[in-house]
């Protein structure tokens, strides 16, 4: 591989990056409007408001950086929306578009891929943390606490579907993958889903950024370019964790033909629904309460998780 | 819901049908009126703002006494006008001066229109007077009878339902003018000079207080 040819892949995946969020938070804007009965916007850009997130960081760069007096500046309040972003750039390298295409195909990127998803929290902790505001510290130790919960299903349905194919390999486990592994590691699928759902704290379970308890959670004292930093990583880990859950459990590239020419688009397909089906939940579900958020997770999910490697470790042996 | 059909159901349908509910709103058309661009479809009888037929007017200052915010401001002075015949006494008959609605007061009740004998009063669905100045809330007379061109003819009756009163005279017969002698407006000992211009200048009105306003 020559360099010119890492330079063109990462420049790619740093394209992907910075488009494919835009085009969720559209989707988002215009998929809760009709969900709710509205428009949602219809004037920035022309044609049915395409240019609305466009406009919107247009605005966020206008706007004054505000740093709380009291904040910890330079060391942790500033550097906080790039510890909660670059997570979510870094995972895309190993995340396979095709049969042997991806920006480097770890032998260990399921391993890699969550462990570097899980630094994002950090970048939350440090924002929480670093406002000298009583609720923004709520709100990132709350983050904390459902990371800790939620990270255990995650590894374990994630484990699951590395045993079943035997290899830590995102792309071997595409390779591996069968159509008939949809019921078999079907709870596994469900439970890294939720999971995830969980980890980007989207409603329903925003209890970290519950507006109307914790204002706007560790994000409060954030504004402008900061600001959209941290909106923008959070539609870049819902499409991080989608393809994740598509490469993972849906057979990532795998089509119904031209599997070789067009297996970015059966996984763009792939990542564009699940993303959809993360809007659909925000608008149909209210938020989970603290408690039975945490109840979920260790009573439910993690048990869930637990069956699932079981039920893959048998089969495993069995055959 | 007894507890019977409640353990019928499915764990998860609860989740399931809320999902749907979503989907099913979300191909369904909204409900959106892009306003600057799209007149919004109001429902008769919107209560926009309120018109003035002074044809109408008496002033008998009932809205502007009823009105819970003061919010109507009506001036006027009295006219004496030739007696109708030979002999008879001088009527005396309101002209309206000036008929204000200050619309920064008003709450939009409706009391004046309900509280106005001889319908002078009428709601409009006009809705687009806002202004930048508190003052140009404050509509005349002229502004308000313009108004009364958009005021909507009423809706039609439901089906079966009984004549309204205006119509049907609430079961009285028909009142049947009596005959009177011509008005002989050319009489100058008695007329004083304002009650020939009144005259010439507001005819309706004067029918309006001959008919209804002094006794003959």
């Amino acid at each position: 591989m020559t360099a010119l040819e890492v330079a063109a892949k990462l420049i790619g995946a740093l394209l992907v990056f910075l488009t494919l969020p835009l085009l969720v938070g559209q989707i988002e804007h215009k998929a809760m409007a009709h969900m709710q009965s509205r428009l949602g916007p219809m004037y920035a850009g022309g044609f049915h408001g395409w240019a609305q997130l466009v406009a919107d960081g247009v605005k966020f760069a206008q706007k004054e950086t505000i740093v709380p007096a009291r904040a910890d500046r330079r060391r942790v309040f500033e550097l906080a929306p790039a510890v909660a972003l670059l997570p979510y750039l870094f995972v895309l390298i190993v995340i396979p578009v095709g049969p042997q295409q991806s920006v480097h195909d770890l032998s260990v990127g399921v391993f890699f891929a969550l462990a570097i998803v899980s630094v994002g929290v950090l970048g939350i902790l440090m924002a929480g943390w670093s406002s000298a505001n009583k609720y923004s510290l709520l709100g990132g130790l709350r983050a904390g606490a459902q990371l800790m919960a939620y990270e255990l299903p995650l590894v374990l349905a994630a484990a699951s579907i590395a045993m079943a194919a035997g290899t830590l390999s995102l792309n071997g486990i595409a390779h591996a993958w069968e159509w008939w592994w949809l019921p078999y590691q079907g709870i596994g699928a469900v439970v890294f889903f939720i999971a995830a759902l969980a980890e980007l704290r989207r409603p329903p379970f925003d209890m970290p950024v519950a507006d109307s308890e914790l204002v706007f959670g560790p994000f409060t004292e954030y504004a402008g370019l900061r600001f959209a930093l941290f909106v923008l990583a959070e539609y870049a880990g819902i499409v991080v964790f989608s393809a994740l859950t598509a490469a993972l459990f849906l057979g990532g590239w795998k089509g119904p033909f031209l599997e070789h020419q067009l297996g970015w688009l059966w996984l763009l397909i792939k990542t564009l629904v699940l993303s959809f089906v993360v809007i659909w939940v925000r608008v149909s579900y209210p938020r989970l309460r603290e408690d039975q958020l945490q109840k979920f997770a260790w009573a439910g999910l993690v048990p869930a998780a637990l069956a699932q490697v079981a039920l893959t470790g048998v089969v495993r042996v069995a055959t | 819901m007894t507890d019977e059909t409640r353990k019928k159901k499915l764990p998860g349908s609860g989740l399931a049908k809320g999902l749907g509910v979503t989907l099913k709103s979300m191909t369904a058309p909204s409900v959106t009126q892009e306003y600057p661009h799209q007149r919004p479809d109001l429902p008769p009888r919107s209560r926009g703002v309120i018109g003035l037929l002074e044809e109408n007017c008496t002033v008998c200052m009932l809205c502007a006494r009823e009105c819970p915010d003061w919010c109507i401001y009506i001036d006027s002075h009295k006219e004496t006008q030739a007696p109708a015949s030979e002999g008879a006494r001088p009527r005396v008959r309101n002209v309206l001066d000036r008929f204000a609605i200050d619309y920064a007061l008003c709450m939009y009740c409706g009391i004046c229109i309900e509280v106005c004998p001889f319908d002078a009063l009428f709601w409009s669905p006009e809705f687009e007077y806002a202004t930048h100045d508190l003052l140009g809330l404050t509509h005349e007379r002229e502004e308000l009878r313009e108004w009364m061109w958009t005021v909507p003819p009423p809706p039609a009756d439901t089906t079966n339902a009984e004549p309204a009163k205006e119509v049907s005279g609430g079961g009285r017969p028909e009142r049947v003018r009596p005959e009177r002698a011509t008005r002989s407006a050319e009489s100058p000992s008695v007329v004083p000079p304002t009650a020939a211009q009144a005259a010439e200048g507001d005819p309706a009105s004067a029918a309006e207080t001959d008919a209804d306003g002094t006794p003959p």
